[in-house]
């Protein structure tokens, strides 16, 4: 194969090199040289503490945020100014950037959250930090990508990353089981991804979603089986990435084992990433055969609905418990997804953007709640929380309230978003099961919320509100058997942050709505000439 | 008789076929690994015929980038098999239930 | 049949002799000796010394590491065969690609080094 390759010696002479514009690239070299530099540094200067570490992730991912600043202007500016580099593979529109800024939020709050975790559980070493700014410029490769090699490619480095994260708690037998269990099985759902992708080759004649489309709106495919076996290949590892069952069975078992913070990364950018690889591939790219994929993503996402939150409700540990309730949200970003209108891919960017704020606050929460070895998890262990950390069991009922959807919450107007575009879709049915499963995960997140507040000791009323449990916990925090609970500065920032975007966008969703809005996703070839190798 | 791309694709998709039922009635870490790279090189075998078939170079390209991947990936799981079996005699998927619920 | 299936004859052929000689060799040599076993005999040959242990013995876990650092760095000559076939024509702009992608593997090499990975000990 080599040979065949190399063998067509030509002439010597200057080729063509794809024109670079490297300001398009400039978040993701911030994210990957960050990540790569941190790794330098960390190998030569040993003795640093780990806080170090955390602030350098912090800085060098909101860099990363803020490099995408004029960029937004420069594709917000004028209509048209989407655009595409390197050839075609990578794109250039609002969505990346939105993602891309989602992506580098959700690394900044986890590693704010892992600072105080490596502490607790007295684990050494940048490499949590590393590895996450590694999974997220994949993550972020995956949102810029316009060729699906380059989508595979930045899939690939998002999850052998987070494989490893998932593993990063060297003592803890659970932790490496999840580690191998998400291998196994993500490795298995790649090879379906990949295999799609050569089949979607050998059915239109090329990777490049551009050349993609344009040979589908020219040519009719008088045998279109090659191309339907693609579509359902890579929708098999699309829906792993994002938990949708029936791809879902990995997820509790390495929501629990894994540590807390990298969970809390796990369910906000992952999630946001694989989104971003769908809506790519199969919204826009393979628009004009939404009669084929549609209903399966129909069904996939009733299917998600359901079990999502039936599951949720028996299970007993509460990190389990959001995992469900995480397959659930799953499946109303589907919904959204299934509309495969300009709406629904909306209603999907500002669900994904105030999700990853309340799920990383929830996992926050848990992360200091889980006490050292980050296992006090049992629904028993959160009896009585708000007499230990008025705080944190406050902060939790915003981010549960958020992820019921009640109003005032973000969660509210990210829920009302995807049904509204279903329903705008003409898909009743399927709003309707969003708005019943909307309301079964209610039950499971008062679960919670009652026994933090009111379980625990039995010598307060049942009636009794959250202000009152606050001022009686200095009281009683001897009385109920546990300690109060110190929260880390960074995770109080963490938690803090992720509470109050919950709450002001709740109130207040215009601003974000807005950025929606202006972050469609767009398929338009370059300008400049395409690279020509090996004339 | 003439050999077609046809013939390498469906070759392919058995090869992809035995990687897929392998890993999932198998037990043990390292046969399981070997399945997935299995799949993958199926996965190659069919970019090159497809490559072929269409007279592109793009399918060849692919595979290398596959290569690499597939090798990252596998070293990945590896280590992690490594990490565990330091702490623990054995390792068959079946002694990994802890995480049940 | 198609030329391409009559190059594959030859292989046949050969890999069919091949088998045959080694089978009318070994079974004309088990059909004129005696056979007499006894339980050293039939002890495996360990270049004299009694063996030790059982043949499927496990190699030790540290070789893994090597084995893992080996298969990654081997793996990303992949990408620097083509560039060298074509080294002219890549220029002076394919020189500093391939020194930035073989200089990020050395920071990858050397993180390895640091963490005491390529010590035996």
């Amino acid at each position: 194969m080599l040979q065949t390759l190399l063998a067509q010696q030509a002439p010597i002479e200057a080729i063509d090199t794809p024109a670079i514009d490297w300001a398009i690239l400039a978040p993701l070299l911030v994210m990957a040289v960050g990540g790569i530099l941190m790794l330098t540094f960390a190998s030569v200067l040993k003795r640093l503490p780990s806080s170090v570490w955390s602030v350098a992730a912090v800085v060098i991912s909101l860099v990363t945020a803020i490099t995408v600043i004029p960029l937004w202007m420069r594709v917000t500016d004028t209509a048209n100014s989407a655009t595409s580099t390197l050839a075609g593979a990578v794109a250039f529109d609002g969505f990346s950037l939105f993602l891309t800024v989602v992506i580098a939020l959700s690394v900044a709050l986890s590693a704010m959250l892992a600072d105080g975790y490596l502490k607790r559980e007295g684990l050494e070493g940048p490499e949590l930090f590393v590895l996450l700014m590694m999974s997220a410029s994949g993550g972020i490769i995956m949102s810029f990508a316009n060729d699906l090699i380059v989508l595979f490619i930045g899939l690939e480095i998002l999850s052998i990353a987070v494989y490893v994260l998932a593993a990063m708690h060297t003592r803890k037998l659970q932790s490496q089981e999840a580690g191998i269990k998400y291998f196994v099985l993500g490795a298995f759902s790649s090879a379906f991804f990949l295999y799609g992708i050569a089949m979607i080759y050998g059915a239109t004649g090329s990777t490049n979603l551009i050349d993609i489309k344009n040979f589908l709106s020219a040519t009719v495919l008088a045998d279109d089986a090659l191309l339907l076996a693609g579509f359902a290949l890579m929708l098999v590892g699309l829906a792993f990435k994002v938990a949708a069952v029936p791809f879902h069975f990995w997820t509790p078992d390495v929501y629990q084992g894994a540590p807390s913070p990298v969970v809390a990364y796990m369910a906000s950018a992952v999630k946001a990433a694989g989104f971003a690889g769908i809506i790519r591939v199969f919204v826009l790219t393979f628009e004009q055969y939404r009669t084929d994929w549609q209903p399966v993503i129909y069904v996939l996402a009733i299917l998600t609905l359901l079990t999502g939150s039936f599951l949720a409700i028996v299970q007993t540990d509460v990190k389990r418990m959001l995992a469900y309730s995480s397959i659930s949200h799953a499946g109303f970003l589907l919904v959204g997804v299934q509309a495969a209108t300009d709406r629904g891919v909306n209603a999907v960017l500002f669900y994904l953007a105030v999700y990853s704020f309340m799920v990383i606050g929830s996992f926050g929460v848990l992360t200091v709640a889980g006490g050292v070895g980050d296992n006090a998890h049992t629904l028993d262990d959160y009896k009585g929380l708000s007499k230990r950390s008025p705080m944190l069991a406050f902060a939790m009922m915003i981010f549960l309230f958020s992820q019921a959807g009640v109003p005032l919450t973000t969660g509210f107007f990210a829920k009302f978003g995807v049904i509204s575009a279903a329903i705008d879709a003409r898909s009743f049915w399927l709003a309707v099961v969003a708005m019943i499963s909307a309301v079964i995960a209610a039950f499971l997140y008062l679960k919670v919320i009652v026994a933090m507040f009111f379980a625990g000791d039995d010598d307060h009323g049942h009636g009794a509100d959250a202000e009152d449990a606050a001022d009686a916990s200095e009281a009683d925090a001897d009385d109920a058997g546990h300690e109060p609970i110190d929260i880390p500065l960074g995770a109080g920032i963490a938690i803090g942050v992720c509470a109050l975007v919950t709450v002001v966008f709740g109130i207040w969703p215009g601003p974000i709505d807005d950025l929606a809005r202006e972050a469609l996703p767009r398929l338009v070839a370059e300008s400049s000439a395409f690279l020509e190798i090996g004339n | 008789m003439e050999i077609t791309s046809n013939w390498y694709l469906i070759l392919s998709a058995l090869l992809f076929s035995i990687g897929a039922i392998g890993l999932l009635i198998r037990r043990n870490p390292l046969v399981m690994f070997m399945c997935v790279e299995l799949m993958l090189n199926a996965v190659n075998l069919s970019f090159v015929a497809f490559g072929d078939r269409l007279g592109d170079i793009a399918g060849q390209v692919s595979v290398f980038f596959v290569l690499v991947v597939a090798a990252a990936e596998v070293v990945v799981g590896l280590a992690l098999v490594v990490a565990i079996s330091r702490r623990r005699a054995t390792t068959t998927a079946d002694d990994l239930s802890v995480l049940r619920g | 049949m198609s030329d391409f299936l009559r190059s594959y004859l030859t292989v046949a052929i050969f890999g069919g002799v091949a088998v045959a000689l080694v089978g009318v060799l070994l079974g004309l040599g088990s059909f004129l000796r005696p056979s007499r076993p006894t339980a050293t005999k039939t002890m495996a040959y360990e270049s004299g010394v009694d063996p030790v242990g059982d043949m499927w013995s496990q190699s030790n876990i540290r070789y893994y590491v090597f084995a893992l650092m080996f298969v990654l760095f081997d793996v990303e000559a992949v990408f620097i065969f083509p560039w060298a076939m074509r080294l002219e024509t890549y220029g002076y702009f394919g020189l500093v690609e391939m020194a930035i992608f073989i200089f990020i593997l050395v920071l990858g090499l050397a993180y390895a080094w640091r963490k005491g990975m390529l010590k035996w000990v």
